[in-house]
């Protein structure tokens, strides 16, 4: 290996790195903590103000729980058919079966301007723009992709010799998938579910090209707060969004710990 | 119903409720719209040609291939030096090491966006910083040009380039490296000639996974460029929302998509394209 000097330097550089990645997103704290009511850096003073107003303004309000209601449907929705065409995939598997899920996987790859493009171009005759069936349907395409990849990864290591065993011993096609698949790939089924729900939680660039006035999403009322540029509000939101953020991942972490542990027993 | 399952394999019928969707309300206007770079707003390849023709739209489309270029080549590089330290120490440093990491994917890209604002602005904490402890006189201009728009972006993509480069070393085989070792090679040799070689995979995976995902990046560049530095994306945000011209947006969605289909298809080539994304997930 190279010199171990190196390797040291190298290894201080990378944590520096990642301090980076991460620290930068804290300035949010201070700022939403400011008294004043422009965007600026607390001298001394702190005040809760700005959370209350987020707390109590109608605007946030609504914002929150439409960006809740669509993300839960996307992930609902995307977890389903995600999870379906996964294992539909897993027992096809021929040529084009492998084909279908390249073209299946472009959604997520493919730079999301374009994809805004193709919904708005598509949602105008359909009537579908500025509503939440438009929403939903648009992130469920953009996220059910990683419900695929991720319950793919749970077949992978899934023995095919459980479902003949299931069926040899007279279970149906619908038991087999209820019983025998569906409890070994839990993991993958969650973690898609949760990727879902952030991907929605958290998309702007679609969302800004097929709502208008009466669905207005939480990142679609950040993304004209941080264009403004002056209410502090939106401070206070980011911090509630890394809150969650944090949250979220203490969950999984855990959760995925534990799931580990019970596989290793 | 059986003489078509004899021929159709069952496992098909749960893959169509998603295919049919995607198909139907994904596909077909991505076709539509290459349709219409050739046919609006008249029949031909004049869309095409402005590109010829017009001098901002060079203007724009060599921006975002440039801004692209230098955020791929400083975040694989940082990427490289983060995975290389992730793959050679301890579990437990690597754990902490990958929190960090995937924290960082996990937080908003509009609560990023939104700090790099508070950040870089002209009275922004890290000019008001450097003028109190005495470094500079005056503000450093960051936002509203490529340098606001640089950091903004290779903050993002580092965790994209890491993820590849992980699979990539973490598949070495490192006896190979005390191989070259006990030979008499140094330690530089060793990781000049064998170990960067070998990760080459990687390495291409994590470039084309970042300026693919680069090209179409939209919101660091709107709010860090502030109007001044125009991308393509934006470009076409301000076609369609604003000038409602649906012809050049297409052309220059269709030279994107191009592009991103055969840097995939290239990327295919070196490595799973699932397990890049597998890690990546967002």
């Amino acid at each position: 290996m190279t010199s171990g000097l190196f390797s040291k330097f190298n290894r201080v550089g990378a944590w520096v790195l990642l301090l980076f990645l991460v620290t930068p997103a804290l300035i949010a704290i201070p700022v939403s903590l400011t008294p004043k009511r422009f965007l600026s850096m607390p001298k001394g003073e702190f005040s809760l103000r700005h959370f209350e107003k987020l707390f109590t303004s109608e605007e946030w309000l609504s914002s929150f729980f439409q960006s809740g209601v669509i993300a839960v449907s996307t992930s609902a929705l995307a977890t389903v058919l995600g999870t379906l065409c996964a294992i539909g995939l897993w027992r096809v598997s021929s040529r084009y079966s492998e084909l279908v899920r390249a073209f299946l996987l472009l959604p997520l790859i493919i730079p999301q301007i374009i994809s805004a493009m193709a919904f708005y171009r598509l949602w105008i005759p359909l009537g579908l723009l500025d509503s939440y069936a438009g929403l939903i349907l648009a992130h469920t395409i953009l996220a059910a992709p990683m419900v695929l990849i991720t319950v793919s990864a749970s077949l992978a290591t899934f023995d095919p010799k459980l479902e003949q065993a299931s069926k040899n011993l007279g279970a149906s096609n619908w038991t087999t998938m209820r019983r025998v698949i569906l409890p070994s790939i839990k993991p993958g089924v969650f973690a898609g579910a949760l990727f879902a729900f952030i991907l929605s939680w958290d998309e702007i660039v679609v969302t800004l090209f097929i709502s208008k006035f009466s669905v207005y999403t939480l990142p679609r009322r950040m993304w004209n707060g941080i264009r403004e540029n002056t209410d502090p509000t939106v401070a206070a939101a980011a911090v509630v969004l890394i809150a969650i953020t944090v949250i979220a991942f203490v969950i999984t972490s855990i959760m995925s710990r534990r799931s580990a542990k019970s596989q290793a027993q | 119903m059986p003489a078509l399952t004899r021929h159709i394999h069952p496992g098909w019928l749960i893959i169509a409720p998603l295919l049919v969707l995607v198909m139907a309300l994904y596909l077909g206007p991505i076709l539509n719209i290459l349709w219409l770079s050739v046919t609006d707003p008249e029949p031909g390849f004049g869309n095409y040609a402005k590109l010829g023709e017009s001098d901002a739209l060079i203007r724009i489309v060599w921006t975002t291939v440039r801004i692209c270029i230098i955020t791929t080549l400083f975040s694989v590089t940082l990427g490289y030096s983060i995975a290389y330290a992730m793959v050679h120490c301890h579990q437990r440093q690597k754990n902490y090491m990958l929190t960090l990491l995937l924290v960082s994917f996990w937080i908003s890209i509009l609560v990023r966006t939104f700090s790099w604002l508070m950040l870089l602005g002209r009275k922004g904490l890290v000019n008001v910083t450097l003028e109190d402890i005495g470094l500079i006189a005056e503000p450093i201009a960051f936002m509203r040009n490529e340098l606001g728009v640089l950091i903004g972006m290779i903050h993002y993509m580092i965790p994209y380039a890491v993820l590849p480069l992980l699979v990539s070393m973490q598949s070495l085989d490192m006896r190979v490296m005390d191989a070259s070792r006990n030979l008499g090679a140094s330690g530089s040799q060793t990781f000049w000639r064998i170990y960067l070689p070998l990760t080459t995979p990687g390495i291409v995976a994590s470039t084309l996974l970042v300026f693919i995902l680069s090209l179409g990046f939209y919101v660091t560049p709107a709010v860090l460029g502030g109007g001044k530095v125009l991308m393509v994306a934006e470009y076409i945000s301000v076609q369609l929302l604003v000038t409602l011209k649906w012809g050049t947006a297409a052309m220059l969605a269709a030279i994107m998509l191009m592009g991103v289909l055969a840097m995939l298809w290239v990327m295919s080539r070196f490595m799973k394209l699932s397990t890049v994304f597998g890690g990546a997930a967002r």
